[in-house]
């Protein structure tokens, strides 16, 4: 960048020309809206389309009872390992689009990012599509257990029982794989960008110092690319956590998530004040997760 | 295939176990939607076995006046919200790149809340303002969707704002500088040298923006009224309740046009420029 930036006082009418609109807009269609939740939060219905703002704790109270922390828990739980089969799956796609040649690694990159750009229901109902008991993914399992079952004949064992379909969708398996579906490219992205400015000749280095593969993946790719990990693992962990659409399509009556839960106070539930309480808790657990990221890079901005 | 160069130490790509991973992750992303495509022209209703080409279920989809009506109130609010979401986020870009103002960390910080806080919350937080405030959900069309717009402008304009301001950072300060010295007042110099330099993020910044709209579904779930349906309000009811075909088609449509709006992208950006942009 260059030239110094201009104080707003020197400049007082360009500045009101650029500012006004972005921080009229904020304030009224943001910082409003979410003032008012938080408002909610401390009320309690006082009629059918009445609440009371009376500064009660007792929606957080609420919150914090077995039921609800236990669905909050889950959530970071799904969230988390959702996060991890991400990155276990991105991290060599990552790579591979780090050194494959020139002429393929756009191609690549669009690969992965085309599905991101596909509409995110499209995307859940055509996995659901696949997954149904009539879909390709049962025919694939069952085309595996006649296999199966043919190799047991031929070692002269009994023949297995005919294949049933499986309801792969509708449980916790469901969710976690329809969160992966829809992360993977959050994932893959900041992992590249992370591998792509590694200096290739640290590799190199270690392989020829006679590091095997593993080892120099372990100790120089791995905390050489930590910052994109990081990155990763935030970007697909925060949306992970608040999401709705996937339990709520593929999931089962066990596996619905915070997100279905605050929706559930404002429709069925109509218990807005909870709601807003449980959507603060929420947004609070996201205020910690960038805390703990920021603290993280501070430490290691310090160590260099 | 004999002359076949050895495999270089770096050259993952080049092994199998890594092709096949790769191979894998793209059939995992892909087959969904080329199946989901390919069933779309199936002449059955039962999406398990092929019984012949048809195009029946998208005569269906374009017949079925909800779902077009649907369609085009997301392309209206898309429309609407990246035009608006435009021009504020490049205010606000230009706002943040240019000028030193007090409390500028808290507005910076504020602005890429939208982008945090999760979607459930920010529909939750306009579900209760829009009824707090009473905003009228008689108005004729299109004003009856200014609700959902102005949702989907507070989420898309600070993407906006992201992508312009990366640019602005490459922005030569002295060519505005010597414009003025020839007499060129602010608003031209604006225009005339500044607004040229940022063109190619305001295109990148609109297609973010207008991709991010026409996908929104959880933040319209809580805004959209009975006469005020979006195509995802409308799918998600129609996957919920009963599938059909026509889904399927409907959906192919969207997913063309999402590609051919992504490739005119490239045509400004050119393919080197996303592995570049990264």
């Amino acid at each position: 960048m260059s030239g110094p930036m201009q104080d707003w006082k020197s400049q007082k009418k360009p500045f009101a020309a650029v500012a006004t609109a972005p921080v009229f807009w904020l304030a009224l269609f943001f910082i409003a809206p979410m003032t008012i939740v938080w408002l909610y939060s401390f009320g309690q219905n006082a009629g059918p389309a009445d609440i009371d703002i009376s500064g009660t704790l007792d929606n957080y109270k609420r919150a914090t009872e077995w039921l609800y922390l236990s669905i909050f828990l889950k959530s970071l739980a799904v969230a988390a390992l959702t996060t991890l089969i991400c990155l276990i799956i991105g991290f060599p796609v990552a790579m591979a689009i780090t050194f494959a040649a020139p002429k393929w690694r756009p191609w690549l990159l669009l690969g992965i990012m085309l599905p991101f750009w596909t509409n995110l229901l499209i995307r859940t109902y055509a996995l659901m599509a696949l997954m149904g008991t009539n879909g390709y993914m049962n025919k694939g399992l069952g085309g595996l257990w006649e296999g199966a079952s043919w190799l047991r004949t031929l070692v002269g064992m009994q023949p297995l029982e005919a294949w049933t379909p499986v309801q792969l969708l509708y449980n916790n398996f469901a969710v976690v794989l329809g969160l992966v579906y829809v992360h993977l490219p959050f994932m893959v992205l900041p992992l590249y960008s992370a591998l792509d400015r590694l200096d290739k000749s640290l590799i190199e280095a270690s392989l020829d110092l006679g590091a095997g593969h593993f080892k120099t993946f372990m100790q120089v790719v791995v905390p050489l690319a930590a910052p994109g990990i990081v990155a990763g693992v935030m970007i697909t962990l925060i949306p992970a956590l608040g999401a709705y659409l996937t339990p709520d399509l593929m999931g089962g009556t066990d596996s619905q998530m915070i997100a279905n839960v605050i929706e559930r106070q404002f429709k069925r539930a109509n218990d807005w004040p909870f709601g807003a309480a449980l959507s603060f808790l929420l947004i609070y657990a996201m205020f910690i997760l960038i805390a703990l990221q920021s603290m993280r890079s501070n430490k290691v901005k310090e160590a260099r | 295939m004999f002359n076949r160069t050895a495999i270089a130490p770096l050259e993952y790509t080049r092994k199998l176990w890594m092709r096949s991973w790769v191979g894998l992750t793209m059939l995992f992303l892909y087959a969904p939607l080329i199946v989901l495509m390919i069933f779309s022209f199936n002449d059955s209703k039962r999406n398990v076995v092929w019984k012949g080409f048809t195009l029946k279920y998208y005569e269906k989809a374009l017949n079925n006046d909800s779902l077009v009506e649907a369609m085009v109130n997301s392309l209206t609010i898309a429309f609407l919200a990246t035009i608006i979401s435009l021009v504020i986020g490049a205010l606000a870009a230009v706002m943040l790149w240019r000028f030193r103002f007090p409390f500028k960390g808290l507005v910076e910080g504020t602005m890429s809340l939208p982008i945090i806080v999760p979607e459930i919350c920010l529909g939750v937080a306009f579900l209760i303002f829009f009824a707090k405030i009473d905003w009228p959900t008689d108005l004729p069309w299109p004003l009856n969707l200014s609700a959902i717009t102005i949702a989907h402008i507070t989420f898309c304009f600070p993407f906006v704002a992201m992508v312009v301001r990366a640019r602005l950072a490459s922005f030569n300060k002295e060519e505005e500088e010597a414009a003025k010295d020839l007499g060129a007042t602010e608003w031209q110099a604006f225009r005339d040298v500044l607004l040229p330099h940022i063109k190619p993020s305001l295109v990148a910044g609109a297609l973010l923006a207008f991709t991010l709209s026409l996908d929104d579904f959880v933040i319209t779930f809580f805004t959209s009224g009975p006469d005020t349906i979006t195509f995802p309000v409308k799918v998600y009811s129609m996957v919920r309740f009963s599938v059909t075909p026509e889904v399927n088609a409907a959906s192919t449509i969207l997913i063309v046009l999402t590609v051919a709006l992504t490739f005119i992208a490239l045509k400004y950006q050119g393919l080197k420029g996303i592995s570049d942009a990264h």
